[in-house]
């Protein structure tokens, strides 16, 4: 019963303009419903900006600044300072794509994480710039077709969550659309910490972007985690511990594999079996880092595929 | 203390249907009242908030909903089928 | 009370009487002094602002913007490249409508290195819907950033505004300075503009606008900036009653009734021109001064009327406009077309990257001016 446990009210109100099986706005509505109306959000330059709904309109029933592409933690640190000073106490949050998060984001993103703002950053990284076209982003992973990289990316995702748990803000958490449970208690425990940068990132399958049938997003989000290609997990001052369907994924055994993550997707079409199985010994080679971290007593991140 | 027309002009407003997404679906999910269990997981995981469930049964809202099929594919009741509009 | 202030720390003292909310910054030369007197004002409790200590300028402006979107007043300062990294969102917040207030030490953009004055930053964001206000003095820098405030915060204008001064000159000598005695006298009560943003009645600023939309939001800026000069009218009137200084035209003539040539400059040279219209008016040559305050909106109407009838007008830029003629002198050619006058156009781009100009610099151009056809010509001393 669903729509007992989770919170009825929307936040994110229909007649939006994501595209149909947007896997953003699924993240988007849990992670709305799990933060309530005082809640305000910083967005900047992303598909979000477009999904917002056109002037004068807004599918956003909570308070919602536009900020150019670069500007997001800076405009969240100065919010959440001024809320503070005129004593208004809310959630500030703000909900960027990856390329607004690991490339022209990110010198704001670590100044507000070192300063210690308030505020809740989550990350919704569909793994290219879709909103302008399926470019590659520093958080496309390796061998992905976009349209920059016609014959797949040479490069490697960015493990941003990891860069962010090396500035030491009190928390971190990767999240998943197929998983609301999990996404609830990462975000109230989130808001629940006062002080320091809380920081989330979400997988977030986009339908043009990856190439498949819209109706597969949630099994591709929950594909990415059973796979082990995507790690559910917080950072909690500094402790790592695995959330989730993941907790039970350390043996490879338990793990599907990424074959059947990667097949359903056009962007991973040209791959070889070559290149398949050189990114399942990269999520195996992570895997045994998770092992390795977990034995050693938790400190430190995981890198996802 | 009002807002000067201005500010006022830049601000967009909370509204439901900022566009009439209906128009975009190429099939659409029919729910068969007599497979579903009312868990509300089509309401869970649908991206566009067209999916009402009561104790009546589950609604969906055709002037919203883009037709994606996610819900047809996540029922676990397979209560769920996509139609297409044609 | 009056102190001995550099043109920085005016701007600083007039910022603490402002009392602003949320301060954020980021170093550059010649600036610094702004935001470390800031600092020690939050730290003695003198100024109850949150410091956000940024990583760029583009973030300090950025932080603005999040700060003021909730209705807290602001304040940042910067220079040179440090305005031209902030420039995106130099624009986002004037787009915003957001009253943010910001210091501008005048200095030269690179390559090469240079940290002394040039007006080619401040040229930068002249159409950009901010009210652009130049001091040439420490006490301008005091007063003219009250009034930024008063202009900014106005329910009429609700745009951002900034002041400008020179490097050095102005930055870091000292000069004494008059304090208003109780600023709230001449400011607007905090709070009394209702900000966009509000967890209570929830509106997003900023939605993708179709053309007609975003037209309309343009619109209704351009109508804000043209109610600019009577709110500015008005503030400065009432620091008027105050101190007994006016700037209320938004500019300031020195012996120009009688005057057949009227020199035109802002900031730091203004002085040095006034010496050799003093100098020049000694050996009967009939010569005056406009300084310009309120650079944004242009006093289009009152720089026109000053300037009817006359033969010459002489601007001095303290930038290289390449390609074209620099924009105060521009600004002046406009000024006598719309009022259909004729008057000679000299303009020299003198005190480029802190070259001195001195009063025999300015008596010389006088001299070159007669002897050129209007235009723009590169200053290289006498």
């Amino acid at each position: 019963m669903a729509h007992r446990v989770f919170p009825r009210e929307e936040y994110l109100l229909k007649g939006h303009v994501a595209c149909p099986g947007c896997g953003a706005a699924v993240m988007l509505r849990h992670v709305l419903k799990a933060l309530g109306p005082n809640t305000y959000l910083v967005i900047p330059a992303c598909c979000t900006s477009v999904i917002a709904g056109p002037h004068p309109r807004s599918a956003f029933r909570v308070p919602v600044l536009h900020i150019a592409f670069a500007a997001s933690a800076a405009a969240a640190s100065g919010m959440i300072e001024a809320l503070e000073k005129l004593g208004k106490p809310a959630n500030v949050v703000v909900w960027a794509g990856d390329g607004g998060t690991v490339d022209i984001g990110l010198q704001a993103l670590s100044g507000a994480a070192e300063r210690g703002h308030n505020i809740i950053y989550i990350c919704y990284d569909n793994e290219a710039y879709m909103n302008t076209g399926i470019q590659k982003s520093g958080s496309t992973p390796h061998g992905a077709w976009t349209t920059t990289t016609p014959s797949g990316n040479p490069g490697f995702k960015k493990d941003l969550p990891g860069i962010m748990v090396s500035h030491r803000v009190p928390y971190v958490a990767t999240l998943s659309p197929a998983y609301p449970n999990d996404t609830f208690a990462k975000l109230r425990k989130a808001a629940s910490m006062r002080g320091g940068l809380k920081y989330l990132h979400a997988l977030t399958p986009c339908p043009p972007g990856w190439r498949y049938d819209p109706s597969l997003t949630i099994e591709l989000s929950r594909l990415a985690v059973e796979t082990g290609m995507w790690v559910l997990y917080e950072v909690e001052n500094g402790v790592f511990r695995l959330t989730g369907p993941s907790r039970a994924l350390l043996e490879k055994g338990k793990r599907k594999p990424v074959a059947e993550y990667l097949k359903l997707q056009g962007r991973f079409r040209h791959l070889s079996p070559e290149d398949v199985e050189r990114i399942q010994r990269m999520v195996d080679e992570n895997w045994e880092r998770i092992a390795e971290m977990l034995k050693e007593g938790g400190e430190h991140s995981s890198e996802q595929g | 203390m009002s807002r000067s027309a201005g500010v006022e002009k830049i601000l967009a407003r909370p509204t439901v249907g900022a566009v009439l997404s209906g128009g975009w679906r190429a099939e659409r999910p029919v729910v068969d009242a007599s497979k579903c269990k009312l868990c509300g997981v089509c309401w869970l995981f649908c991206p566009d908030a067209a999916v009402e469930v009561s104790e009546a049964g589950v609604v969906i809202d055709y002037d919203f909903c883009k037709g994606c099929g996610i819900c047809a594919r996540e029922c676990p009741f397979k209560a769920i089928t996509m139609v297409s509009e044609r | 009370m009056k102190l001995l202030l550099t043109g920085n720390y005016a701007a600083a003292y007039a910022v603490r009487d402002a009392q602003p909310d949320v301060i954020s910054a980021y170093p550059i030369t010649p600036q610094t002094p702004i935001i470390e007197k800031l600092a020690e004002f939050i730290d003695s409790g003198e100024l109850k602002a949150k410091f956000v200590r940024v990583e760029s300028e583009h973030s300090a402006m950025a932080a603005l913007i999040g700060a003021a979107s909730v209705g807290a007043r602001t304040y940042t300062a910067t220079s040179s490249q440090g305005l031209l990294y902030m420039y995106e969102v130099v624009w986002w917040a004037a787009g915003a409508r957001l009253p943010i207030v910001m210091g501008l030490v005048t200095r030269a953009l690179g390559p090469p290195w240079n940290i002394w004055s040039d007006h080619a930053d401040f040229f930068t964001v002249r159409s950009s819907g901010w009210t652009m206000l130049f001091a040439s003095s420490a006490q301008e820098v005091y007063d003219l950033t009250l009034i930024a405030y008063c202009v900014a915060e106005h329910r009429d204008v609700l745009l951002p505004a900034l002041v400008a001064w020179d490097a050095f000159e102005v930055s870091h000598t000292y000069e004494p300075v008059e304090l208003v005695e109780d600023a709230t006298r001449l400011l607007p009560p905090k709070g009394a503009w209702a900000p966009p943003l509000a967890a209570e009645d929830p509106a997003s600023l900023g939605n993708l606008a179709y053309p007609e939309e975003y037209a309309e939001t343009r619109r209704l800026m351009v109508e804000a900036v043209r109610r600019v000069p009577l709110v500015f009218a008005e503030a400065a009137g009432r620091l008027r009653e105050l101190t007994g200084r006016d700037y209320s035209r938004g500019y300031e003539c020195y012996r120009c009734e009688d005057a057949e040539t009227v020199f035109i400059a802002m900031g730091s040279v203004y002085g040095e021109v006034r010496s050799a219209v003093d100098a020049l008016r000694a050996r009967g040559v009939p010569v005056g001064a406009l300084k310009v305050w309120l650079y944004r909106p242009f006093p289009y109407e009152g720089v026109a009327r000053v300037l009817d009838g006359k033969k010459m007008a002489i601007v001095l830029s303290r930038t290289t406009s390449l390609g074209a003629m620099g924009p105060l002198a521009t600004d002046v050619a406009t000024a006598l077309a719309l009022k259909g006058c004729s008057v000679k156009l000299v303009e020299f781009s003198a005190g480029v990257g802190g070259v001195d100009v001195t009063e025999d610099d300015v008596v010389a151009m006088y001299k070159a001016a007669l002897e050129r056809e209007g235009g723009t010509y590169f200053w290289r001393g006498r």
